[in-house]
């Protein structure tokens, strides 16, 4: 398969795992943070964590923006879909994300009508074949999903379709790098970039990250050769004393990023004072609401919702391991309490999610290195 | 009559609804089963959890198969409810390596539903079976309200005799066997799933629904008694088929990633929708495991039959780790296949 197969070359794989043992210092230990939750997985699913050198160490980042939502924000899109005559849609992502009352698929088993979506264009479509219901498009995302959801809303407006909203989750990367950055209790000495959400926001947002921190940033894409040049250019920056941002994404990545797709948002989107994100706590301008322009597709202006602020669990570590200071096995609950099944955090359920990673592709008597 | 003790992990049933994952094939369907139908109904027969019940008359092994069908759409490119649902029930019976001799079929039809459509089905249904050699020889019908039933179900129920020349049975298999498959995986739930035209991606596949028989009696003719398990991995995949054999067991299967067979068209759809090829349903496909010895031959047997050619060998039977499938690449990773969890595609059979 073209595009995919180039990437997963046995041999060019197996040249890059021996360069980048070359590259490290052996009287060094690395620690490399993948910002993006997809990367987390590709690197499980290729089972690539076998090919670095055991002083190489990957933390995992925020980059699932299912898992860094608090569960009140669930909680008050799972309220508006228990209101008469309204179709919830979502992501395949969401749906097995539980509030403090269940999970999307739970409320659907009981009847409620939860529908799966691929694109926020699909849920358009089912309000407009459905008049007599409002559908709601409960909206999730960094920056790689947020256009969709603009383009969306701007095509709502131009069919003037009224039974549509938007209940809008959309966060945005580079406030949740800062915090992380300015966290005490985290050590790091470099960035695997975010690829996708890099195909819209462009390479410069993470300049500060080289500038002011001193950490070099390589945006990675997410096949094996990808995620593995990624590592080996991050080592032979930090073996030169190098901090740059650089791009290895480039088949993909344009410099300056999408600016279509920056100006859909900038017209539908503004910035939220600050948004809570599980385990990170609140983060100033680090989320998107819909502008007053929109106020009439804004489910959040529509409709009456608890708002409520729920802490996780207490047993639950998905803070700790959101912010990359516990891997997920070192959680109490995970593989027992909390399993794919019966999620007590979305990171056990998400496709991008660093605990469901784990459980799905790492052998459980493996050890985890720290 | 031959019974198989076997020691499971205890499974408890404590799920508050029943939710579509219960019918996916995957864990939640496994707690349904060894949770409350096991030990609710137990005997030694149940307690196999194979594909067939095995009983034993006047020295002749029986085997019986019951089986219920709800794909939604009723027809989709390569088949239809009532070809899937013969199929279906045949490959039950020819995994455990029993010869088909005849099928019943329980008709639930909504008011409504046209006669033109279920004369077809039923058209299909005596097409399979012609194909197949057996005979359809008892049913029932029932009628629901308008607005249930989607059309309609089929529940089947099938019986045969089983070769005196095998036995089958995860307690045969040992470190060293290999593991073989029939041809390329996910045929049959991709195809549903573009058929009911929700995603805007269109490839040119059909579904793999096929009955077995032919593989399972070559295979017996070749390998006899190295021939130590079959299954069909239907719902929840070759994933959860081969958790299945390795569950409890002092033994793991240990896949070769790049040599499981796959069309493009099925790669492509599972790396655009995220889901895994093992995962994935497929209607016309056998596993077999065999001894090394015999693995070639067997191999052979498969390839030789008409829609054989893309049979390979896929992985083998390791000491370690043991009760688990992992799947390695040829560059050295490695990653555990766990069973389905939740359910992809809903209604895919």
């Amino acid at each position: 398969m073209k595009y995919v197969d180039e990437f997963r070359d046995p041999k060019l794989i197996s040249n890059v795992a021996r360069e980048i043992a070359r590259t490290a210092d052996p009287d060094r230990h690395y620690r490399i943070m993948e910002v993006c939750g997809g990367h987390t997985h590709a690197i499980y699913r290729h089972g690539l964590k076998n090919l670095l050198p055991g002083n190489v160490e990957l933390i995992h980042g925020p980059g699932c923006p299912v898992c860094v939502l608090p569960m009140g924000r669930i909680d008050d899109g799972l309220a508006i879909a228990q209101q008469p005559n309204v179709i919830f849609t979502a992501f395949g992502d969401m749906m097995r994300v539980p509030g403090t009352k269940g999970t999307p698929l739970e409320l659907k088993a009981r009847g409620f009508d939860i529908r799966m979506v691929y694109s926020p264009l699909d849920a358009l479509r089912i309000a407009q074949t459905n008049p007599g219901k409002h559908v709601m498009f409960f909206a999730i995302g960094f920056e790689t999903t947020a256009p969709s959801t603009a383009l969306t809303l701007q095509r709502a407006r131009a069919l003037n379709a009224r039974n549509f909203s938007v209940f809008c989750n959309h966060v945005t990367i580079v406030p949740a790098i800062r915090a992380i950055l300015d966290s005490p209790d985290m050590r790091l000495d470099a960035f695997v970039g975010p690829g996708h959400v890099s195909t819209v926001t462009g390479c410069r947002p993470y300049e500060f990250i080289a500038r002011d921190y001193g950490k070099p940033v390589v945006i990675s894409g997410f096949e094996p050769l990808d995620i593995l040049e990624s590592i080996l250019m991050i080592l032979g920056q930090l073996r030169s004393g190098e901090a740059r941002v650089e791009n290895q994404y480039r088949r993909i990545v344009p410099w300056e990023g999408n600016l279509p797709a920056l100006r859909a948002m900038g017209d539908v989107f503004e910035l939220r004072p600050y948004f809570e994100w599980r385990g990170l706590g609140f983060i100033s301008q680090s989320a998107l609401k819909l502008s007053n322009a929109f106020a009439a597709w804004d489910a959040e202006v529509q409709f009456e919702v608890p708002g409520v602020r729920v802490t996780d669990p207490k047993a639950a570590q998905c803070g700790e391991v959101l912010k990359g200071v516990l891997k997920p096995p070192q959680c109490k609950l995970f593989g027992k309490e909390c399993n794919p099944e019966h999620p007590i955090g979305a990171l056990m359920v998400s496709s991008e999610g660093a605990c469901a990673a784990y459980y799905r592709y790492v052998h459980r008597d493996e050890p985890v290195s720290v | 009559m031959e019974t198989i003790e076997r020691t499971r992990p205890a499974v408890r049933f404590n799920d508050a609804q029943i939710e579509m994952a219960h019918g996916a094939g995957g864990k939640a369907s496994r707690r349904l089963v060894e949770g409350l139908f096991l030990p609710l109904l137990a005997n030694p027969i149940l307690q196999a959890l194979s594909d067939s019940a095995l009983t034993s008359v006047n020295g002749v092994t029986l085997a019986t198969t019951a089986d219920g069908y709800v794909v939604k759409p009723l027809r989709f490119p390569g088949g239809s409810i009532g070809e899937l649902a013969v199929n279906g029930t045949i490959n039950d019976l020819a995994v455990s390596g029993a010869r088909p001799l005849g099928l019943m079929a329980a008709f639930i039809l909504e008011a409504g539903f046209a006669g033109e459509t279920l004369r077809e089905e039923v058209e299909a249904m005596a097409s399979a079976a012609r194909r197949a050699g057996v005979a359809i020889v008892g049913g029932d019908t029932k009628v629901v309200e308008h607005g249930f039933a989607d059309g309609m179900y089929v529940a089947t129920f099938g019986f045969g005799t089983v070769d005196p020349r095998v036995r089958l049975a995860a307690e045969r298999v040992v470190e060293g066997d290999r593991v073989l498959l029939s041809g390329p995986i996910g045929d049959h739930g991709i195809t549903i799933l573009l058929a009911r035209g929700d995603l805007d991606l269109e490839a040119s596949l059909v579904s793999d629904t096929r009955p077995l028989t032919p593989f399972a009696e070559a295979l017996i003719e070749r390998a006899g008694s190295a021939l130590h398990w079959m299954r069909d991995p239907t719902r929840g995949g070759v994933a959860t088929a081969l958790n299945e054999l390795v569950r409890g067991r002092d033994f793991g299967v240990t896949l070769y990633e790049e040599s499981i067979p796959m069309r493009n068209e099925v790669r492509g759809a599972c790396e655009i929708l995220g889901l895994d090829p093992l995962h994935i349903a497929n209607e016309g496909q056998l596993i077999a495991v065999v001894s090394g010895e015999a693995a070639d031959g067997a191999l052979a047997a498969m390839r030789a039959i008409d829609g054989g050619e893309n049979a390979a060998c896929i992985g083998e039977v390791r000491a370690t780790p043991p009760g688990s499938v992992l799947a390695v690449t040829s560059y050295g990773g490695s990653r555990v296949i766990d069973m389905l969890v939740g359910d992809p595609l809903p209604r895919i059979c």
